[in-house]
């Protein structure tokens, strides 16, 4: 470690200002960063409210998002040894998804982060933890039978066109990873939406057991057919997005977010609420077979609870204000369920919902200001004349 | 005195809207055609003539009825002659490119509506001798067929893998696993990308980068 430390204080002057490799300035800021605490210290008063950045907050949201991806990983391997017949142990189907989600995360972050690189070179700012989650959530919403190529395409949307066009990290108006699955929703619409693409190995549609179908719940939902029980689908044991699959891992990552209080449980709260809510009114209607569904099972169904954990609760595209986080969770939950049963072309309401939501929510904290604003004024007003 | 007739006066009328003044790209005019003629490099090319001729002819005929035009009537009489223009060129579109023409629908009628054509008049053939006027028609509408083109090449090569038609991705891309784009196709596609070319454009001419 102490030669490390030596041979990057050696090479420092380089770096900076006047330096030959000046250019590179932010490379080496990061890796210096990334590898030892920065001894970088403040010159004036500073003012810390917590010991809280963004580095470690990012690392409690990949730290809340590991249940779900270990789990992902086991559920991958063992709907492909089922998909062909097979029995498989626990370590088989964990190693199977293993091998196959991997790449998927290596593509991800190589791409995202090194764009990143890029653009924090050419503006001469430091590169920042901004894409750690970003890059651990876009394998997530991804179906495992995704090329590899197609993931690098979408990061690179995401992050140049979500992200860096508007300025960088926590200047964007939408969540990257959403945007990242948006866009290969309507770009390459076969590899993201059907009943082959969830397994792995089930593309080729060779050596498929009789009777086995890859279908997702909420496509067995659309088509009107018998949906997994409520216990399969809480435990993960049905067909899905890497990560969407488990009630249980999400909820896990869920209280450790609410726990060290990075997610908002205004938001999570007010969506779960909004969903119920849309889905009752719905079995009240009760049209359609879909509409019939049960309000707990439509929850336990798709993304919902992984968009509303893990998407939803993003700070940076989410309402500010605390009122505001209400109105924009609970319309979440609504549109979620919304658009999932009106048009079951969309399966992924949830994907919709967030984006839409995405692009009202500095509408809805405006209003929310303004309407704070006008009330401590009639007050204000009020005081003065008595 | 007497200006010669290519001065760099008037070519700068020529080249100026090909970059830095770029009916598109700097004035943000005509966005609307641009979105949605632009999925196809072929209808976005006779578009892009199309218009240049429409711009450059009433430009000219704007320019030479300037000082006998009432200026409380004269969006109208723009409106008459641009109307009267675009007309010909439809029917003239319909009776050698019927294909063509049917893609561009209702786009080639709206050539009247497109606020290029308008703003030149208003902002210079009213006020400017008829050979400037006609480069400055010529010139602004290349600079819209410019962007449209580059748009259109854009989209039809990534979300057809064609240009003009033709199949330029070979058969064998396809078969290693390459796809066409299909979010290229969706009028979204069009905006970003022109937000894309505007991008690129200001982060190399800095002096385009409003002072705020």
């Amino acid at each position: 470690m102490k030669s490390l430390r030596k041979y990057l204080d050696n090479i420092k002057p380089q770096f900076e200002k006047g330096g030959k490799l000046e250019k590179l300035h932010s490379t080496f800021e990061a890796f210096e960063s990334f590898l030892f605490v920065s001894d970088k210290v403040t010159f004036k008063g500073s003012h810390i409210r917590d010991s809280l950045d963004l580095k470690r907050t990012m690392s409690v949201v990949i730290i809340a998002l590991v249940p779900a991806l270990l789990f992902g990983m086991w559920n991958i391997g063992y709907f492909h040894f089922k998909s062909i017949g097979m029995e498989a142990g626990l370590w088989a189907c964990f190693f199977h998804g293993f091998i196959k989600i991997l790449p998927i995360i290596a593509v991800s972050y190589i791409t995202g982060l090194g764009i990143e690189f890029i653009f924090a070179q050419s503006r001469g700012h430091e590169v920042n933890e901004g894409f750690l989650v970003s890059g651990m959530l876009i394998p997530l919403v991804m179906p495992v039978d995704i090329p590899l190529w197609m993931v690098a395409v979408a990061t690179a949307f995401a992050v140049v066109i979500g992200k860096e066009a508007f300025g960088g990290t926590g200047m964007n108006i939408f969540n990257p990873a959403l945007l990242a699955r948006a866009f290969i929703f309507f770009a390459y619409p076969g590899r993201i939406t059907g009943d082959f693409v969830w397994i792995s190995g089930l593309t080729g549609r060779e050596n498929i057991v009789d009777g086995f179908t890859g279908a997702t719940p909420l496509a067995l939902a659309s088509t009107g057919a018998a949906l997994p029980s409520i216990s399969d689908l809480f435990f993960g044991f049905v067909p899905g997005s890497i990560g969407e699959t488990s009630k249980l891992a999400i909820i896990i990552g869920a209280i450790i977010l609410l726990i060290s209080g990075i997610g908002s449980w205004r938001i999570m709260l007010a969506s779960l609420t909004g969903g119920l809510f849309m889905g009752y009114t719905f079995n009240l209607i009760g049209a359609n077979h879909y509409m019939q569904i049960d309000a707990i099972t439509q929850i336990a169904m798709g993304s919902f609870l992984f968009g509303v954990v893990f998407m939803a609760t993003d700070p940076v595209t989410a309402c500010q204000t605390n009122r505001g986080k209400y109105i924009y969770g609970f319309l979440i939950g609504m549109f979620a369920i919304m658009i999932r049963i009106f048009n079951p072309a969309y399966p992924e309401g949830t994907m919709m919902a967030i984006l839409l939501m995405n692009t009202f929510a500095p509408l809805i904290d405006h209003y929310v200001v303004e309407a704070n604003i006008s009330r401590r004024l009639k007050r204000a007003v009020k005081t003065v004349k008595s | 005195m007497k200006e010669s007739i290519f001065s760099p006066k008037n070519l700068k009328l020529l080249s100026g809207p090909l970059n830095l003044n770029n009916p598109i790209t700097i004035q943000v005019l005509g966005i609307c055609s641009a979105l949605a003629v632009t999925v196809q490099v072929k209808p976005a090319f006779v578009m892009a003539l199309s218009v240049t001729i429409v711009t450059a002819i009433s430009n000219l005929i704007i320019s030479l009825l300037r000082n006998t035009i009432p200026s409380r009537i004269r969006i109208i009489v723009q409106l008459v002659v641009i109307a009267a223009l675009v007309i010909i060129v439809d029917q003239v579109l319909k009776a050698y490119i019927y294909d063509v023409s049917k893609k561009l629908s209702v786009f080639v009628g709206l050539i009247i509506t497109n606020c290029i054509i308008m703003g030149r008049l208003e902002a210079f053939a009213m006020s400017q001798k008829p050979w400037p006027s006609f480069l400055d028609g010529i010139g602004n509408g290349l600079g819209y067929g410019l962007i449209l083109v580059l748009v259109a090449f854009l989209r039809e090569f990534f979300g057809s893998g064609k240009v003009f038609g033709f199949q330029v991705i070979p058969d064998i891309f396809y078969q290693w696993g390459y796809e066409n784009n299909g979010l290229m196709i969706l009028p979204p596609m069009a905006l970003i990308t022109i937000g894309v070319i505007i991008w690129v454009q200001r982060s190399r001419s800095r002096e385009l980068i409003d002072k705020s």
